[in-house]
């Protein structure tokens, strides 16, 4: 298949988005906000939550929106009319398409809740001179089931992306049972590696007492098993695809029972829609250099550099920064492959 | 709606004698031709007369050469296929469309799409396993065979012309038109004389169309003996005329 500009940036940029927002979602759900009960007076009779939020709710909130908005208006330009895009969000019953368009933007939904909180706090502390301490209206009792939907959703969507692919049952490497959980870990593996570089950014954590929750480390952990899970399951996506029998002429045409058939002359001399989209051969000859550097980019460099990182906490930023320019780069040669090498069965009709 | 309707008792459709297809292309050209002009026109091209002409057709016509190996070597046949739109009973590329553009028709089961809903995004051409399906860079929407449905019902054209325009032009009669639902249909009989069959059935699409495969061909080295050499001709001299018998010892001596 031919691999189209916008429907790979579509793919990667809008997957890292909601990974951005699945980590954002999932963090919301269980750690931020860290509240706890002040008393004031000392006394123990007047009681106040005093909630702290971190500087990278702020970061993974705007670098999910950039990329997923980047991501959906880069899907319009695959389209032969664009302005009617409004019409692809009516056949959800049956279309993975018109699913992911609707899952896409009920997504916005519980990410623009989140705003509220900003929004409500800059509201309550209009008249209060810096430092005055005031109660926020908006404590984790509301933002955790908020991220904790903005998770959900982030799954649905990029399923449903998965889904557009993995139904198509004439394109073999694209009916495998390896894409859907291929698109979410790698959508999970991009949050990552945007929440380690983020996280390396002024104020990203709050500082806490208590050390027995420290995102850093866990995220680290947590990116180093997305790596490995990414390397074995590439790799036995790409045996299998190998692998795979590849229909000819004779089957295509029901004719192989009568004999070797093969094509003589082609219905047109020059390129046609069908050849010039669905017989893309440049990758499957190149299919090796660019699995590896796929492999050393995407998934074995940013899971090295997250294991010395742990070790080494000196080099923890230049190596966030390196594993995310690393692995997104890795990331848009993995979906290039992924279409460029995908074998459309109409090109059984060709000999080809 | 891109959701299948219940299956219909009429599935019109074609079926295709690659044992009397002679590769014209003229059912190609009359589709293009038709197709142009028609309710749904027009099938515009890019650099029609120039060096690298492209545009769409819903009919294209393969040639193959199937090598056959009988019990006296092998041998080449040549079989011309003509390919287009199966009209399947469960199409992929239906129920992938995500703006009710593409839908099959629920009284008679060919699949069309409305240009006007149509956003381009090409999927049901990528769900077609049989390269129906071709996209217009110039109209910027899909499109595929109608079956000629504006020909087919049309009450201002003469009974007789009321079917496909490849089926009209077909100069051996190898494409045949009429509903594939009924058993009792001619082109039904003919699928199940002939053994008609539907193209890449794992698919689960249930094709429509049928194609009728190449009647046996008949082996030319049948009458040739097993011994490998030819028989000497014999020759009676009595019954030679006077003239002849005195030539034939003549020259035999």
């Amino acid at each position: 298949m031919r691999p189209t500009f916008s429907i790979i940036c579509f793919t990667v940029l809008s997957g890292a988005g909601y990974g951005v927002w699945f980590v954002l979602g999932f963090g919301l759900a269980t750690l931020w906000p860290r509240c706890v009960a002040t008393h004031p007076l000392g006394d123990g009779s007047g009681m106040f939550m005093q909630c702290s939020y971190p500087a990278l709710i702020t970061h993974l909130f705007v670098v999910g929106f950039g990329l997923v908005t980047a991501g959906l208006v880069s899907s319009l330009g695959h389209l032969g009319k664009p302005l009617r895009a409004w019409r692809a969000l009516s056949q959800w019953r049956s279309s993975w398409l018109s699913r992911e368009g609707v899952a896409a933007l009920l997504t916005y939904v519980p990410a623009i809740a989140l705003l509220a909180v900003p929004l409500s706090q800059a509201w309550q502390a209009r008249g209060l001179a810096p430092g005055d301490a005031f109660v926020p209206w908006l404590p984790d009792a509301i933002l955790r089931p908020i991220g904790a939907v903005l998770a959900l959703m982030c799954v649905v969507t990029v399923y449903c992306t998965a889904h557009i692919y993995s139904s198509l049952k004439p394109i073999r490497a694209w009916h495998d049972r390896h894409v859907t959980p291929g698109y979410l870990l790698l959508a999970l593996h991009a949050g990552l590696l945007w929440m380690w570089a983020l996280s390396t950014l002024p104020h990203a954590f709050v500082v806490r007492n208590d050390p027995r929750v420290n995102e850093t480390d866990a995220m680290l952990l947590l990116l180093a098993l997305t790596s490995l899970a990414l390397v074995v399951l590439k790799w036995s996506y790409w045996r299998g695809i190998d692998a795979a029998p590849r229909a000819g002429a004779g089957h295509a045409t029901g004719l192989e029972s009568l004999g070797d058939v093969h094509a003589f002359e082609a219905p047109h001399t020059e390129e046609n829609y069908l050849t010039h989209e669905m017989g893309f051969v440049l990758a499957r000859k190149h299919a090796r250099d660019l699995r590896a550097i796929t492999i050393l980019f995407a998934f074995v460099g940013p899971g090295v550099l997250a294991m010395l990182a742990l070790a080494l906490p000196s080099i923890r930023i230049f190596a966030a920064w390196a594993a995310l320019v690393g692995g997104m780069l890795g990331l848009f040669v993995e979906r290039w492959l992924f279409f460029a090498q995908a074998r459309h069965t109409v090109i059984a009709f060709y000999g080809r | 709606m891109t959701t299948l309707p219940p299956p219909a008792a009429k599935k019109l459709g074609l079926v295709i004698d690659l044992d009397t297809c002679v590769g014209c292309h003229a059912c190609a050209v009359a589709c293009k031709e038709w197709n142009d002009g028609g309710d749904f026109g027009p099938l515009p091209d890019s650099d029609p007369y120039g060096a690298h002409p492209s545009g769409v057709w819903f009919n294209r016509v393969h040639s193959y050469a199937v090598e056959e190996t009988t019990a006296h070597g092998k041998r080449e046949m040549t079989v011309h296929f003509p390919r287009s739109c199966l009209h399947c009973e469960t199409p992929a590329c239906v129920t992938v469309c995500p703006t009710g553009a593409s839908y099959k028709r629920a009284e008679d089961g060919i699949v069309l799409v409305d240009e006007d809903k149509c956003i381009g995004c090409q999927l049901c051409a990528w769900a077609c396993p049989y390269g129906a399906r071709e996209i217009s860079p110039q109209r910027g929407t899909m499109q595929k065979c109608t079956l000629c449905v504006d020909r087919i019902y049309n009450e201002t054209l003469d009974p007789a012309d009321r079917q496909p325009a490849c089926v009209a032009a077909c100069p051996t009669r190898a494409r045949h038109f009429g509903d594939l639902g009924d058993a009792e249909s001619p082109i039904s009989k003919l699928v199940a004389e002939r053994g008609g069959y539907a193209l890449m059935p794992e698919f689960d699409y249930k094709p429509v169309n049928k194609y009728l495969p190449p009647r046996p061909r008949r082996d030319g080295c049948d009458a040739a003996p097993s011994s490998g050499m030819p028989r000497e001709e014999t020759l009676d001299r009595d019954k030679l005329p006077g003239v002849l018998r005195w030539l034939d010892r003549a020259l035999s001596r």
